[in-house]
């Protein structure tokens, strides 16, 4: 045996191998490393950082301490703590002595392209469970086959007869080696052929525990840094002021008031890049003050005396695009997209009287971040270094690229945790005006949008209006669903082809597809420049509000229980063929609905004095349903009772699960209660955040009931917005038994005092 | 081994000492030390936190303080703190989230329901529900739903049942050790 000169690795596939390195003596580490097949094994001196390098990776010293590198950005969905944990528990590691390092972005040169070391680093969107799943136990595993070999010729017992138990090896003789007195020996055991099996579930001992945030020492005393909290003593701080218009153009500037504040610096000018998709460059033209802190920018910034000129946008207003919506879903216009069609929507039923027919509106939506918008960056003649709250940490460093033309290995981005991301921190427009300061006064430059600003410059959920129609036959079957959608998709202006950007807007599989013979889903594209982006729980939120909403509206036409409406229509449980590849599982969305109903006490729903609502949803193979309970007195509404199932498959941490239900849970009530973005003549009439009221502690419920289904036949799915789809329709259902408003306009408490 | 060179210090005659003048600017503690704040009295404290004192624990959370991020408290009292400008603090005393645990490093009873509870989302507006949450149970040990619903503070992450868990322990210990 000898210290191995070289990383070794094993192919798990194409492009992605475990590769072990002894960074010296009394050291073990074992990463997930992407690569070409041609670099790996890599000869250890090619290996810049060897820490870092690995991929996403597990290190255990001889201490018995173990470092687990979290290569998706945590804004608030747990993954810093879920991730590691599947590592560990593939290790048989000590959680206590588990400390977890946030690993920023890994990004390679190879010849000139970037090449992502840790594979996929995105945060937010669902996906970080499923592709850990996939790999990062990999990781784990083969740490604790080199122990148990190490542990094996040391004790001479043959590795299949020994165990191994947070952080230690035990022998049938009840020998027990501690993995710190193995990893120099283990460091040298030559690799196996191919990666070593995995647990079998019965063995899990971190998987399907509650666990805390990994982070919540640091949060609770105020230690844990943010973006925002970040600094170079030689940094400028950056407060600007947007363009009320996207499109619009600076047309006067004074900047003697604001240049003679103590403190300011310089003011600049920025401009959106022509040609560069949205989220790629600058939002809207926009004036920066620079100053030497906070305090003074701010004052500079207030003291600017600026006007402006609206571009096309200008004439735009929310109303208008409704109305435009409106005469798209009703009028003989063929869609942009037929996003499906099932059976003959047109002919089937044609000789049925029975027919309900219903029109939805919901609004434009902000992300209103807890983190507002900011980066750090530092440019030197070589390299950029850039701290920034972003959910792609990869599509950050195109950006950065772009403007700097530095080398993949020369950009380094890390993230620390992100206070709070929606799916706003998928664009990057704000790293864009960070580098673009720096370089205007070759200082670094610390970035710092208001409250303000993040609320009227915002890449928006887009408003939307829905038609839909319905047959019913005389046995109460639904025969066909005709659903017509208009909104202005977040995918244009990015180089989206025109025939996907329905994507955005409308899911394929959605319910009721595939549980009746006549299916058809319509999208009609919008036309806007107000800007839109990923915002969270899309394309689900909007379209579980409409599709849960009608199917009461459904039950009640039809003087039914609505869950009993639910229930035949979902049938028997049985696995249904989605177009995804995937498959529903109606017998797991069946179960999610009678666990709220049960919990609720739906059996009353026709006497309670209250009302009660319901609705479930299924979300890339994860399943969930609301049933809420509100009572009315005059015009005040209570939230009194909110239960929530979910069915995600393997559970990691039951804690972090039941965190992110109720949390999604309460943000979808907070969104669907009150909040709503308008514009006219182009400007966003939201100025302030009082404009766009998140709802108070008072006005949501005190509690969220979360029923967690063990389903360990499943593999793990996201979790960070499966909950926020049905919470809406749930609350409106219970709207309308309680006041007999069918609330089909959103937000809910405007229009139910309208309709009071 | 090289010889220690050992240097004379040149006495200063105590005739030439001058007293030295009154120091000027804003005199206040915080977090158990005292801190003199020369810069613009002006300044809101949340800068002088964040900026000068790189205390960020205290979260900037919108220019009047709407989500409460950017809570404090002066004199045991429940303030945002970038409502409040330098020159109204002088001889005040200020507690941030950093100034709630112990000197040992023992949490406060309240940060340990947190962390208990997972009252926890992004954590950036955690240090705020914390601050009011240690206020309100300063004012009323003992609070009701009606009390918890009185807080200030807006999280988007859904931290607020979670919350409301936590202060109700806090409450409940108390009582179980009366």
């Amino acid at each position: 045996m000898s210290d191995r000169g070289t990383t070794d690795g094993i192919r798990l596939s194409r492009r992605r191998f475990l590769q072990v390195l002894a960074a010296g003596a009394g050291v073990l580490m074992v990463g997930v490393r992407v690569a070409d097949a041609a670099d790996a094994p890599l000869p250890l001196g090619l290996l810049g950082n060897t820490f870092y390098d690995l991929g996403a990776y597990v290190r255990i010293d001889s201490e018995g301490n173990v470092l687990i590198g979290a290569r998706d950005p945590d804004t608030g969905t747990g993954v810093a703590t879920s991730l590691p944990r599947i590592i560990a528990d593939e290790l048989d590691a000590d959680w206590k002595r588990v400390r977890v390092v946030p690993l920023g972005l890994g990004v390679a040169d190879n010849n000139g392209q970037p090449r992502w070391i840790y594979g996929r680093q995105i945060g937010g969107e669902g996906g970080s469970i499923p592709a850990a799943w996939a790999d990062l136990r990999q990781a784990g595993a083969l740490a604790r086959w080199l122990l148990l070999q190490a542990a094996a010729q040391r004790l001479g017992v043959p590795a299949e007869r020994l165990r191994c138990d947070a952080g230690t090896v035990i022998a049938p003789d009840g020998r027990r080696l501690s993995y710190a007195s193995l990893v120099e020996d283990a460091s040298k055991i030559a690799l196996p052929n191919n990666a070593p099996p995995l647990k079998s579930a019965d063995r899990y001992q971190l998987i399907g525990k509650p666990a805390g945030d990994v982070d919540a020492r640091g949060i609770v005393t105020g230690q844990t840094q943010y973006a925002i909290d970040q600094h170079y003593a030689e940094a400028l701080v950056a407060v600007l002021v947007h363009c009320p218009w996207p499109d619009g153009m600076l047309t006067g500037i004074d900047t003697t008031a604001a240049l003679a504040v103590k403190g300011v610096v310089k003011v600049v000018q920025l401009k959106p890049e022509p040609g560069q998709p949205w989220g790629h460059t600058v939002i809207a033209p926009a004036v920066a003050v620079l100053a030497e802190d906070t305090w003074s920018a701010l004052q500079g910034r207030d003291k600017l005396k600026l006007t402006w000129k609206p571009g096309a946008s200008g004439s735009e207003s929310s109303s208008a695009l409704e109305q435009q919506a409106n005469a798209l879903v009703s009028g003989a216009t063929a869609p942009t997209t037929r996003v499906r069609d099932d059976g003959d929507v047109d002919t089937a039923g044609r000789k049925i009287t029975r027919r309900l027919q219903a029109t939805y509106f919901q609004p434009w939506l902000a992300h209103a971040t807890a983190e507002p918008m900011n980066c750090l960056v530092r440019l030197d003649k070589d390299r950029a270094t850039v701290v920034v709250p972003t959910q792609a940490p990869q599509k950050a460093w195109a950006v950065v690229q772009r403007l700097t033309g530095l080398g993949p290995a020369q950009i380094e981005i890390s993230v620390p945790r992100v206070g709070g991301g929606y799916g706003r921190r998928l664009d990057h427009d704000y790293v864009a005006e960070a580098v673009m300061l720096a370089q205007a006064v070759d200082k670094p430059v610390r970035l710092l949008w208001s409250q303000e600003e993040d609320l009227d410059h915002d890449y928006y959920r887009s408003g939307c209006v829905h038609q839909l129609n319905v047959v019913i036959d005389h046995k109460r079957q639904l025969v066909v669903w005709n659903q017509r959608m208009a909104s202005a998709s977040a995918l244009a202006h990015r180089g989206v082809p025109d025939n996907r950007l329905w994507t955005s807007e409308v899911d394929a599989d959605q319910l009721p597809a595939a549980l009746l013979p006549n299916y058809r889903s319509d999208w009609y594209g919008l036309n806007s420049a107000i800007p839109r982006g990923p915002a969270r729980g899309m394309p689900h939120l909007s379209n579980a509000f409409v599709v849960e909403s009608f199917i009461d509206e459904i039950a009640h036409y039809q003087k039914e229980d609505p869950l009993d409406t639910h229930l035949r229509l979902l049938g028997d449980p049985r696995l249904l063929p989605l177009s995804a590849g995937s498959m529903l599982d109606t017998g797991r969305l069946i179960n999610v609905l009678k666990l709220v109903a049960d919990r609720i006490q739906w059996k009353n729903w026709l006497h309670s004095v209250n009302g009660l609502g319901i609705a479930c949803w299924h979300v890339n193979g994860a399943y969930v349903a609301h049933a809420i309970e509100v009572a009315m007195q005059g015009q005040k509404l209570t939230i009194q009772r909110v239960v929530c199932a979910v069915d995600v498959g393997r559970v990691i941490n039951p804690m972090g699960l039941e965190g992110q239900v109720a949390g999604a849970t309460l943000d979808a009530l907070s969104t669907a209660l009150n909040l709503a973005i308008t514009f006219n003549a182009g400007q966003i009439q939201q100025r302030q955040s009082k404009d766009y009221p998140l709802a108070s502690m008072a006005q949501l419920p005190d509690a969220v009931e979360v029923i967690t289904v063990s389903n360990d036949d499943a593999p793990p799915t996201g979790a960070s917005f499966l909950a926020m789809p049905t919470a809406a329709p749930a609350l409106a259902n219970a709207v309308f038994r309680v006041s007999a408003v069918r609330v089909r306009r959103l937000p809910l408490m405007k229009e139910l005092l309208r309709l009071l | 081994m090289a010889p220690v060179q050992v240097q004379a210090v040149p006495v200063t005659p105590a005739s030439t000492i001058v007293p030295e003048k009154m120091r000027d600017g804003i005199v206040l503690e915080i977090n158990g030390e005292q801190y003199r704040h020369t810069g613009d009295p002006q300044m809101p404290l949340l800068w002088y936190l964040r900026d000068v004192l790189r205390l960020t624990g205290t979260k900037y959370g919108g220019a009047h303080g709407e989500n409460g991020a950017d809570l404090v408290l002066v004199n045991d009292r429940m303030v945002s703190a970038i409502t409040v400008s330098m020159v109204k603090l002088s001889d005040q005393r200020v507690v941030t989230v950093e100034g709630l645990a112990a000197n040992d490093g023992t949490l406060h009873p309240v940060q340990q329901a947190f962390i208990d509870e997972d009252a926890i989302g992004c954590g950036y507006c955690t240090p705020g529900w914390l601050i009011a949450a240690v206020d309100l149970l300063k004012r009323k040990p003992q609070p009701g739903d009606n009390d918890i619903d009185q807080l200030p503070n807006l999280c988007r992450c859904g931290c607020q049942t979670r919350v409301r868990r936590a202060i109700k322990r806090v409450a409940a210990a108390k009582v179980a050790h009366a």
